[in-house]
């Protein structure tokens, strides 16, 4: 008589109400990116800009000579734009393996035939890089506010520029949903992270790349239109409320920006299903 | 599988599975043809050569594809109004190699646990059991990329099995196995389907996969259902059934047989099995080649099997 059964047992504790899956997805993927050393180190380094604007309004609000460092709406928009950089980083470390690697290992057919939604599972692999994106952009941005409030012993900065607040989340989401979306799109279109990776910066690079030439041959900025960079940062100077760089509407830029989150979505539509049918 | 009838395809109350006219289209190729079906709860076999759409049936079931036309239901649930319902009860082995990158197979089965509505904890204890049970327990916490490609048919079948599902569709469970993984595997199917309760469909084109495992089966060949039953009167005993040799002249003496009303099929040797009516036996046979001036080097007594069963009904359709 074995002291205990190894056999099979029907189970007979709970299940949790549905809805909940892409919560399960996020988690798993955040703890399997967390646990990674390079990627931790990354995370680091990207907060170095923030330590940096720290001192810089510690400086600013408790000695007098350091007044000329004093914080201004432009210091968080600056912020932010530094902070693409990281974004860059962190989306093709994070997000190039999001699908493509489930497609590599057939494991969409194992996440779907569980009770999920195709939207569940791209809800939980957008979350697992969105969380990544936003702790570099958002976060940081946001607790500046707050030591900016801290530092000079009022919250008057924050009273007087309240704009802020929606300004940093707006653009901050913004930044990440593109970034986000645009890289499970590409990651639901290939088998490979590695090429995923370079065709996520092939878009930045040449489409930046394209942006230039043209506005070197036209000796005008409107051909921002062509650069999703270029358009996110066209949006963020209307944003925080500083003059726009570039000659370009903001709503043609917006639109550009829309436009590539849906079609972002429509090709994650297409892309991730339990079968590839190959009509 | 509810009817005794292989000819009858009428829905049963107390299935399982239920599909009503059910058409599937890939293009302008259909995969699946007004299949009208139903699997009684139990182990049932799903039988088929390469591409009789036995695989498009699971997978349509499963909701990744949709009928063109007809309404299947799964476990009292229309697959097309309640797909989340049906997935939260049915456990799915794929046919080809799948698992989540990255992670061992422990975590791997609890991470399927939880996506299928397990608390944390539970999923863990549930995901030990399953891979004991399925022979993986020494070799769980090795990643999965890792494995064989018989522990990578046991570990699908361990996260089908961890949300302890009312349903198991097993898409060719053996393949790829070495013969004694592949006896274990049947083992398990077989204890699941017998003496723990959960109900299964085995998806295979290995006869004595399906023999062994399952009483009843469904067979399908171009994309319609071409005989189901249970196996025992499908194999029916409506006569003799003869492995038989001639010395010269296999293609005459087929014909002769034929042409006497005697069903032949070919084996992959210069043996062919007779099926005799009722009523007829070795004599007849003799008698046969003796009018047909033929030699028969080798006449024994077989018995009817499924391979049998198989051949007719995909020879028939």
């Amino acid at each position: 008589m074995p002291i205990h059964d190894q056999g099979y047992r029907r189970y007979g504790g709970g299940k949790d109400a549905r809805g909940q899956a892409w919560l399960v997805i996020a988690r798993a993927g955040i703890k399997t990116m967390v646990a990674r050393r390079l990627f931790l180190a990354l995370l680091l380094v990207s907060w170095v800009r923030f330590l940096y604007e720290c001192i810089r309004v510690y400086l600013a609000t408790n000695f007098g000579q350091f007044s000329v460092l004093a914080t201004t709406a432009q210091t968080f928009r600056e912020f932010l734009e530094f902070q693409e950089v990281w974004v860059f980083f962190i989306t093709i470390y994070v997000g190039a393996g999001l699908i493509s690697n489930d497609r590599r290992a057939n494991a969409l057919q194992i996440y779907l035939s569980k009770p999920l939604t195709r939207f569940e599972y791209v809800a939980g692999k957008a979350a697992t890089l969105a969380v990544f994106l936003l702790g570099v952009t958002w976060v940081p941005a946001m607790l500046l506010l707050i030591i900016q409030g801290l530092f000079a012993g009022s919250f008057a900065f924050v009273r007087e520029h309240l704009f802020l607040l929606p300004a940093i989340t707006v653009y901050a989401f913004l930044q990440v949903s593109l970034a986000t979306f645009a890289m499970l799109a590409l990651s639901s279109m290939s088998k490979s992270a590695r090429f995923v990776g370079i065709m996520y910066a092939g878009l930045i690079f040449f489409t930046d790349a394209i942006f230039a030439m043209l506005k070197f041959l036209v000796k005008a900025s409107s051909a921002s239109l062509v650069s999703p960079t270029q358009n996110l940062a066209q949006l963020g100077d209307v944003i925080f409320r500083v003059p726009p760089r570039h000659d370009t509407p903001a709503v043609a830029s917006l639109l550009v920006i829309v436009f590539l989150l849906v079609a972002s979505i429509v090709i994650l539509e297409r892309k991730v299903r339990g079968v590839e049918v190959v009509a | 599988m509810v009817e005794s009838s292989p000819s009858s395809e009428t829905p049963s109350a107390d299935a399982v599975v239920t599909l009503d006219g059910v058409s599937v289209a890939y293009g302008k190729a259909l995969a699946l043809r007004e299949v009208t079906t139903s699997f009684r709860p139990g182990a049932v076999g799903l039988l088929g050569p390469n591409g009789a759409g036995k695989s498009t049936m699971i997978k349509a079931l499963l909701g990744f594809i949709r009928p063109t036309e007809g309404t299947m239901r799964v476990l009292g649930l229309d697959v097309t109004t309640s797909p989340l319902e049906i997935r939260s009860r049915i456990g799915y082995m794929p046919e080809n190699d799948g698992h989540i990158p990255g992670m061992n197979a422990v975590s791997f089965v609890a991470y399927c646990g939880e996506l299928a509505g397990l608390r944390p904890v539970d999923a863990m204890q549930r995901a030990h059991e399953v891979l004991y049970y399925v022979g993986l327990g020494e070799a769980r916490y090795r990643n999965v990329e890792t494995y064989s490609t018989g522990m990578k048919q046991r570990i699908k079948l361990a996260q089908a099995l961890v949300h302890d599902p009312d349903l198991l569709f097993l898409d060719e469970p053996t393949n790829g196995m070495d013969p004694k993984g592949r006896d274990e595997m049947l083992a398990l199917i077989r204890d699941l389907g017998h003496n723990k309760g959960v109900n299964l469909i085995l998806c295979s084109h290995l006869l004595p996969d399906v023999e062994h495992c399952c009483e009843h089966v469904v067979v399908m060949d171009k994309g319609r259902i071409a005989t189901q039953g249970p196996i025992e009167e499908l194999k029916g005993p409506k006569g003799h059934v003869f492995e038989i040799r001639a010395k010269d002249g296999h293609d005459r003496l087929v014909a002769a047989c034929r042409a006497a009303g005697f069903e032949c099929h070919e084996t992959d040797q210069d043996v062919m099995r007779v099926f005799v009516p009722e009523g007829l036996g070795a004599r007849d046979v003799f008698a046969l080649a003796a009018r047909e001036g033929l030699q028969l080097r080798h006449l024994r007594p077989s018995l009817p099997t499924l391979e049998d069963v198989f051949a007719k009904a995909v020879g028939d359709s």
